[in-house]
């Protein structure tokens, strides 16, 4: 195999790894704004599920009812969050912006109670954790050239979360476009009057939306911490629910589309791992910074320039009371 | 008669109390990596508790939990009567520098930092360059591809210092040495991001380098669990992390932050403390590498008469490590 080649594979099977949290995110959030609810939440939902997850799967041995525990945890916090902003008519940011806060000290705190390691949970063993995966009929497939290598390296030999996460986009396309709960979870998040008038409950649908989100964002973090890693670390979640929702909006809340600012999201930190203090032609060395704040300018610059606007569903922020 | 009698007895105890407290009362600040961080709080921690056990006098603690508990949680101490306070890391510089300026009669001893200037103050500076030197050296003879990693956390001159000393160390033993060079990040976030340590460490493994030291706190986990999962070597930082994962952990930089609250304590107890920097490298023994039973199979007995030789050469002086915090520049 020629050297730039192998670099391509391994690039490429970074992206994945990367990018799986942040699909599960982003997908959380077209649930949740397509229903009209904001969630900025994301990110402190990931980290309280990594920090849930990793306690459960240390205190029970199982990952499985580590990865419980963190849907539960984070279907929690999206029904605090509901609470605050659907039953309460709160601000859907500030009750994002509470529950990221709360998640950043709640994991640190109960973390040095649980363990005393500074907010840190004790390392898992291998078998406490999701592992990777490996297909059948590798050795086969390795001979066959440049598709056999993409077969071996990139596509098997992850986590089983990693597979789970497109299914999680194909899930999402499904239930939003071809189900009538989906229709309705849109028509919510366009015209909630509507909704109402057809006798359909505004605050349900919501809260069922946002519960879904909850699942997803779980997932997401039982990445971080059982799968991808092998236990909790203090603001372990470090922006990447963020970076979920520049994703979204950059998917234009499709999850197809989504599904892709993802991956590029993804390959461009994998890029950026391999691209620090590397000289290029002609530009010279790149650094570090550039490579870090790429996903944000690219969603600016492509977002006003290039794809056209992006049109967040109408009724988005906007509290639903039949008074009106 | 009773009243005046209650009043009398008060008096006697305050007095008493009064007295013990003329003696030592030593306190610790640990900083946000807790007081079990298996790292630098941990080691400091281990210093306090070895002074305990030799002089039966407590050590006053108080973990920070964000950056601003740090000066309150000193003030607390100096107003509680302790009067000498170890301040654990660069990050409390400032606030440590502030609060010896309030309370110019407790003694402050602050861990890697040597620019600040008060008179009841000492600061410890360690030559983490020299002990990097000889875990760059023992990865490069534990190289079977030429090629190794560091894996530095926020990007500062700290961290730089570590990572040339580790070139210097490689480049000793192999000229033709390849030395492959990742920072987590440019905020505080760096140093708790085990993912993106574990993807930098793959991609250095992509690479190639089948030895990644890691110099980055809480991220430095992600480091080592790479290696773990992909059968590569790693080395530890601060404390003795080989047990972390035997089989993989080819040994760690030790940084005797111990040795330095035992000292304060000790000095403060005797009437020997001194103010200004003190400097701790390997003829210290403030700087070293750890060999243990967790990596006894990964070292040959060639690696370590090589190492103590290279060990020996650094504290005679005859081999000069480049101290890249003295002109921010890194020899190649």
């Amino acid at each position: 195999m020629p050297e730039s080649f192998q670099l391509i594979i391994s690039l490429l099977d970074s992206t994945i790894r990367i990018a799986t949290p942040l699909i599960f995110c982003a997908m959380a959030g077209i649930f949740s704004e397509r229903s009209g609810i904001i969630d900025i939440g994301l990110e402190g939902k990931m980290l309280l599920s990594a920090f849930v997850a990793a306690t459960a799967t240390f205190l029970t041995g199982s990952p499985i009812l580590g990865l419980f525990a963190a849907i539960l945890a984070s279907c929690g916090a999206s029904f605090i969050h509901g609470f605050a902003c659907i039953t309460n008519r709160g601000d859907q940011v500030i009750s994002g912006l509470a529950i990221n806060i709360l998640a950043s000290g709640l994991t640190i705190t109960l973390g040095i109670a649980l363990f005393s390691r500074g907010g840190q949970t004790p390392p898992l063993a291998s078998e406490q954790r999701f592992m990777p995966i490996e297909f059948p009929f590798l050795d086969e497939m390795s001979y066959v050239p440049v598709l056999g290598d993409l077969f071996v390296e990139v596509i098997s030999g992850h986590n089983i979360l990693v597979y789970l996460s497109v299914l999680a986009v194909f899930f999402t396309y499904y239930v939003i476009f071809k189900t009538r709960f989906g229709l309705r979870l849109r028509a919510v998040g366009e015209k909630p009057e509507a909704v109402d008038t057809a006798g359909i409950s505004v605050i349900k649908l919501r809260y069922q939306s946002i519960l879904i989100a909850g699942m997803l964002c779980g997932l997401a973090g039982a990445y971080l911490s059982i799968a991808h890693g092998a236990g909790f670390g203090r603001e372990m979640s470090a922006g990447k629910g963020y970076i979920a929702l520049a994703a979204m909006i950059f998917g234009k809340w499709n999850p197809i589309p989504t599904l892709f600012a993802c991956l590029l999201f993804g390959f461009l930190e994998a890029l950026g791992v391999r691209l620090e203090g590397v000289e290029l032609m002609w530009i010279g060395e790149v650094p570090v910074q550039v490579m870090q704040a790429l996903p944000y300018v690219l969603t600016v610059v492509l977002l006003a320039g290039f794809i056209g606007k992006a049109r967040a569903p109408g009724a988005i922020g906007v509290p639903y009371s039949k008074e009106g | 008669m009773r009243k005046f009698i209650q009043l009398f007895t008060v008096a006697i105890i305050a007095f008493s109390a009064s007295i013990l407290s003329a003696d030592i009362k030593p306190a610790v600040i640990y900083d946000m990596g807790g007081k079990f961080d298996k790292s630098f709080n941990e080691s400091v921690y281990n210093g306090a508790q070895r002074f305990t056990k030799e002089t039966g006098i407590k050590v006053m603690e108080f973990e920070v939990t964000n950056e601003a508990q740090r000066e309150q949680g000193m003030r607390k101490m100096a107003q509680r009567g302790a009067n000498v306070i170890v301040c654990v890391g660069f990050a409390q510089a400032d606030a440590c520098d502030k609060v010896a300026k309030e309370f110019p009669n407790t003694k402050f001893s602050i861990i890697d930092v040597g620019w600040l200037d008060n008179a009841n103050m000492r600061q410890y500076v360690f030559k983490e360059h020299e002990g990097s030197f000889l875990v760059g050296a023992l990865a490069a003879m534990a190289s079977k591809t030429g090629k190794v990693g560091f894996v530095g956390g926020m990007d500062i001159p700290l961290i730089r210092k570590f990572a040339c000393g580790y070139v210097q160390g490689a480049k000793a033993v192999n000229s033709k040495v390849e030395v492959y060079q990742n920072m987590t990040g440019t905020t505080p976030a760096a140093w708790n991001d085990p993912a993106k340590g574990s993807e930098l460490a793959k991609s250095q493994f992509d690479r190639g380098a089948d030895v990644v030291y890691a110099a980055a706190g809480g991220t430095g986990a992600g480091v080592y669990q790479a290696a773990a999962d992909s059968g590569k070597l790693a080395i530890g930082v601060d404390s003795n992390q080989n047990y972390m994962h035997p089989g993989t952990m080819l040994t760690s930089m030790l940084k005797r932050v111990d040795l330095a609250t035992y000292e304060t304590f000790m000095d403060v107890k005797s009437g020997n403390f001194t103010s200004g920097v003190k400097v701790l490298g390997l003829a210290e023994d403030g700087v070293g590498w750890a060999f243990d039973e967790y990596n006894k199979p990964l070292i040959t007995d060639v690696m370590k008469s090589t190492i103590n030789g290279l060990s020996d050469k650094v504290k005679s002086g005859s081999i000069k490590v480049h101290d890249y915090m003295s002109d921010n520049n890194c020899p190649s």
